[in-house]
This record gives structure tokens, C-alpha cells and sequence, in this order.
């Protein structure tokens, strides 16, 4: 089964180059006039979901018509959803919406990031912890760590993601209230992010995601609209919700909110697949002493530039700050919810993330060494033009999947025209030749 | 017998391009599909070795040498040479400038780490001629 998050639409791929160059993980390959993406590589960053000038790269959400699978339905929404509205004073205009939509709960994603930051400050200040911490909060972190960074695998926070964890404590409270089965419970997350999709399709570190569908804020976006700056003035909608979030959780929509709600000082936020390579990079190096966080984030500016948005990341970014402010900072030492579930179980990876290491050319060390000499030479042989018309991003990506069998050197254009030239010239002498013979 | 060998020029006073070679380094290492631990100690050693290079040398070239069980770094310049090899081994011994140190490095710890993540290590100097560095690892 296929498990990423992105689909090519092969009507609208015209087989340009933008999506292969802008893949951290090398996962992205013209063949035959079309983009692919290689499954073992890809890391689901949605880096080429941006970058696609013809729009063929399709993010897979769940359609709104899936709503009604299950007989209670419970809505997680990011906390990047409250961004998204001009004007957007009461988050309760948001929650009447969701409750008009026809969810009989809501539990905020900006809650359980409360928890998740009060159970890693206990973490880091009594923890056995691999220092730096680096969050798995953004699902692209394990995957690119266990990908490209092996070594950092134990880095990885043992806390899973926010809106994971909303969905395991919103069912475990809703089936104790309302006293139903769990199975007749479906959560479903409202997602600034395609890698979402993914998580639930194949999660790390655990068997099953509580999340059963993921819808893409902007698919909801129109059906919340009617409700912004009305619902608080009308007392007939419902609107309220049992555990609401605080500044802290708010906060967490945008790189370093995380951070500032656990409380350290020695941390890293970063954005940005390049960004954040070059952080691991460091880390990996160990050229970053004294470091207890790093909050990495694939997208720009954190959840609020996810690729699934609506609105402008930046013009997200102030709103978000401007509803943080009008929250009170809740102490998450004293809030009885948080601290119900801080040191629970819950909030674990069921089993350790594991490394997958993609780069890898061989199982075999010493035929590894060998294919590497051998690509270093194609390496070298090659233009170094990094043009992509062989459908490779790179020439060393191309000398790569030469030695991996994938490719051949004619797939190169330049080497290409020299073998024509070469051998057009071999026609001619062997004309003049025959001429003279 | 060596497979695979690899050299990277390293420039005197480069900043822009300091930690290139070792980047390069870290990317064939994984390719190769080497244990990560070992992989975390090479990549430590030659990023040393390589802003050794920068801040110290003359410019000079770092080497990857990989063979059936065995992997060097090898770094090689052509001066100014070490006047005293001991006391370079010395943890906080430095000889670099404010300037370098301003930067965040040049705390004297360079050789005394590459020494310690690598399964053996030697250095061969002459001043006026240059030095020689090899960390070596099996793999």
C-alpha cells in the first residue's frame, strides 16, 4: 500500500525539474516525462507540494464525506486552524463551527501540546535523556532522523506528537463520560500539514494512530467562515469545550513555542528542511554543547506555513501571536488536566523509533565501498551541471543511480550529444573511406 | 588494500568553505553504509582535522581512505609544521590567534578529541616542511 502523503498527478506533471531539486532526501525522479517518488526515501516533508508550478503534486487528505464512519466523532483541531480567520476575536466562534459541522467533541491539538511540554520539562530535569532532546512533534523530524541521521535516533523525544496524543486522551475522556465503546469513536485532526497522512498510514513507533481521518484546513476553512465574529453573540449555538489551552499551547503553531512552554533556555528552534539539516548536521558533529531542545520544524515558520494552510504563513504567524496574548499564560504545573496526564504512559512511543537509513548502497560494507569509488568516478566523468535533464537531481545523483543499476550514463544529455557527435563522425570517416577505397 | 580514496583540498583562512570537505566525508560514509557509531566519530575527527587545516596550516588535504576493515583520515599539509608534537596532544594547549578564538574555536581541544575518537592516531611534523595526521578506524 502506498503510505506518503503526496500523490503525482500524471495529466498535470510536465516533467520539470522544480520538484526533483527541492527533495532534502534525493526521493524525487523524472522517468519518462514524469516526475515519481522514490517510497523508501521519501520523508513526506511536502517540500515539492510547494514547490510544483503546475500543481501536480497532490496532497492526500481525507474527504469531509468520510465524517460518519464512526457513530461519535470527536474534532482535533490544529492549533494553526485558529490562525486562519481575519478577525477571529473568541476561539468559541471556531468551536461553534466545529460543533455545527457535526462533531460531538473538540479537543484542542494546543492542549496536548501543554502536556507534552510539561511532561518534557519533568523530562529534562530528571530524565536520563540523550542531549539534545529533538522534539518529534513535527512527524517529519523521526522520519528525516531515522533517514539521514541514524547516529541522532536516540535524540528522538520518547513523547509522540501533540495531535497524537489529543486523540488518545479526547477518546479516553469522551468513552468515560459518554460511557460508549471506543471503537465507535473516530478523532479527527484538522491539519495544517500532508505528512499527517502518513502518520496515520504508517506511524512511528507505534501499531495504530488514535487519528482516523486527517481534513486539510483549507477544506474547512469555508465551512467555519460563516461562524467567525458571530457565534459568540449567539447563545443558542453550542461552543464550549471541557479543557481549553492556554497562551503556552496556542503557542505552539509557530517554531519555538514549544521551547518557550517547556521552559528552557538552551534550546533550538528551527525551520525549514535545509534549516534544520544543517542543525542535525552540527548536532551530528556534536558542535552543539550544552543543548537540552532542538524544535525542528519542516515548514517555514513552523505549522502555520504548512502546506495545507490557507492563509499567509506570516500574516498566521502574527495572528496566532495576537490569540496567544489574549489567553491567559496558564500555569500547566497547577492545571489539573495537564498534570492528570503528564506522567502518563499515554504520552510514549509504544516501542523505540528505529533507524532506516536510506543512503545506504549496498547491505554489504565492502560492496558499499566499492559501488562509492565507483560513483566517485561517474561523479567526476559527469558535467557537474546539476542541470537535471537526466531526470536525476544532481550529476552525483545520477552517478548514484548509475551504480545502483537505476540508470545508465546516456541518460546524461551532454554525454548523450558527444556519443552522437563522436559517433557521426566515425560515419563520416568510414564514408571517405570507402571513398578512397 | 585501500578501495576507496578520496582527497579534499583545504585552504588556509577559508571560513566560507570550512566543514565542506568533512560534510562530504559524513555523506560517503553513509552511503557506504558504515555503523553509525563509527560514522559520529569520523565525522567529529574530521571536521577537526579539516579546521586544523584552515586555522593552522598552510592549506593542505584531507584524505579518505577506506579499505576491507580499516578506514583513515589522513590529513596532510605543507606547513608550517609543530614544534613540539607533545604539547599540541596537551588538552588546552592552543596556539591560535584571538581572532580564531573569538569565533568559538581554538580551545586546545582539537587533537586531544580527534585522538580520542579514532582507534589509532599518529602525527608526524617537521617544521618548515609540514604535517602529517592519520586517524585511523576499524570498521
Amino acid at each position: 500500500m502506498y503510505k506518503h502523503s503526496v500523490r503525482i498527478d500524471k495529466r498535470k506533471c510536465v516533467g520539470c525539474t522544480n520538484c526533483i531539486k527541492c527533495c532534502p532526501t534525493e526521493a524525487l525522479r523524472v522517468q519518462q516525462g514524469k516526475a515519481k517518488i522514490m517510497d523508501e526515501r521519501c520523508i513526506d516533508c511536502g517540500n515539492c507540494l510547494r514547490v510544483c508550478p503546475h500543481n501536480a503534486m497532490v496532497a492526500m487528505t481525507t474527504p469531509l464525506s468520510a465524517l460518519g464512519a464512526f457513530k461519535y466523532n470527536i474534532v482535533i483541531p490544529s492549533t494553526t486552524l485558529y490562525s486562519q480567520f481575519r478577525g477571529l476575536a473568541d476561539l468559541e466562534d471556531v468551536y461553534a463551527g466545529l460543533y455545527a459541522m457535526g462533531f460531538d467533541a473538540i479537543y484542542e491539538e494546543a492542549k496536548a501540546a501543554e502536556i507534552i511540554a510539561e511532561a518534557m520539562s519533568k523530562y529534562i530535569h530528571n530524565g536520563d535523556a540523550v542531549y539534545p532532546i529533538i522534539s518529534c512533534t513535527c512527524p517529519v523530524i523521526p522520519r528525516m532522523v531515522a533517514a539521514l541521521y541514524p547516529n541522532l535516533i536516540d535524540n528522538l523525544s520518547p513523547f509522540i506528537p501533540s495531535n497524537e496524543l489529543a486523540a488518545r486522551v479526547a477518546k479516553e475522556e469522551f468513552c468515560e463520560s459518554v460511557g460508549v465503546p471506543r471503537e465507535e469513536v473516530g478523532a479527527y485532526y484538522i491539519s495544517p500539514c500532508a505528512a499527517e497522512m502518513t502518520h496515520i498510514k504508517a506511524p512511528m513507533g507505534m501499531d495504530k494512530s488514535d487519528i482516523d481521518g486527517v481534513f486539510a484546513v483549507r477544506d474547512v476553512y469555508a465551512l467555519l467562515l460563516p461562524y467567525i465574529g458571530k457565534a459568540m453573540n449567539d447563545p443558542g449555538l453550542p461552543k464550549t469545550i471541557a479543557h481549553r489551552a492556554g497562551a503556552f499551547g496556542l503557542g505552539s503553531a509557530v517554531v519555538g513555542g514549544l521551547s518557550m512552554a517547556v521552559g528552557t533556555e538552551h534550546y533550538l528552534a528551527v525551520d525549514g528542511m535545509d534549516n534544520v539539516m544543517q542543525c542535525l548536521d552540527d548536532i551530528e558533529n556534536e558542535r552543539m554543547g550544552g543543548l537540552v531542545l532542538v524544535e525542528a520544524m519542516a515548514c517555514s515558520g513552523g505549522c502555520v506555513g504548512g502546506p495545507l494552510t490557507f492563509e499567509n504563513k506570516f500574516v498566521a504567524k502574527n495572528r496566532n501571536r495576537r490569540l496567544q496574548y489574549s489567553q491567559p499564560r496558564l500555569d500547566l504545573e497547577k492545571d489539573a488536566h495537564v498534570q492528570r496526564y503528564a506522567d502518563s504512559p499515554m504520552l510514549r512511543f509504544d516501542r523505540p523509533l528505529e533507524p532506516k537509513s536510506i543512503l545506504k548502497l549496498s547491505d554489504d560494507v565492502v560492496a558499499a565501498v566499492r559501488m562509492m569509488d565507483q560513483l566517485e568516478t561517474i561523479t567526476k566523468s559527469l558535467p557537474g551541471l546539476d542541470c537535471g535533464s537526466c531526470g536525476s537531481p544532481t550529476c552525483r545523483t545520477l552517478a548514484e543511480d548509475i551504480v545502483k543499476g537505476h540508470a545508465v550514463e546516456m541518460d546524461c544529455i551532454f554525454k548523450l550529444r558527444d556519443k552522437v557527435r563522436q559517433m557521426a563522425q566515425e560515419m563520416v570517416d568510414l564514408a571517405s573511406a570507402h571513398k578512397r577505397g | 588494500m585501500v578501495i576507496y580514496s578520496e582527497s579534499y583540498r583545504v585552504n588556509k583562512g577559508d571560513f566560507s568553505t570550512a566543514g565542506e570537505a568533512s560534510a562530504k566525508i559524513k555523506g560517503a560514509l553513509k552511503r557506504m553504509g558504515l555503523n553509525p557509531a563509527i560514522i559520529r566519530e569520523v565525522a567529529i575527527s574530521s571536521y577537526e582535522l579539516e579546521l586544523n587545516l584552515v586555522i593552522h596550516s598552510e592549506g593542505g588535504e584531507l584524505i579518505l581512505e577506506v579499505g576491507d576493515g580499516v578506514l583513515s583520515l589522513i590529513s596532510s599539509d605543507c606547513g608550517p609544521g609543530i614544534a613540539d608534537t607533545s604539547l599540541v596532544m596537551q588538552e588546552g594547549y592552543s596556539t591560535a590567534p584571538e581572532s580564531v578564538r573569538a569565533m568559538g574555536f581554538g580551545a586546545g581541544m582539537g587533537l586531544p578529541n580527534v585522538k580520542r575518537h579514532s582507534h589509532s592516531f599518529s602525527l608526524e611534523s617537521e617544521l618548515g616542511k609540514g604535517t602529517r595526521i592519520v586517524a585511523s578506524y576499524n570498521i
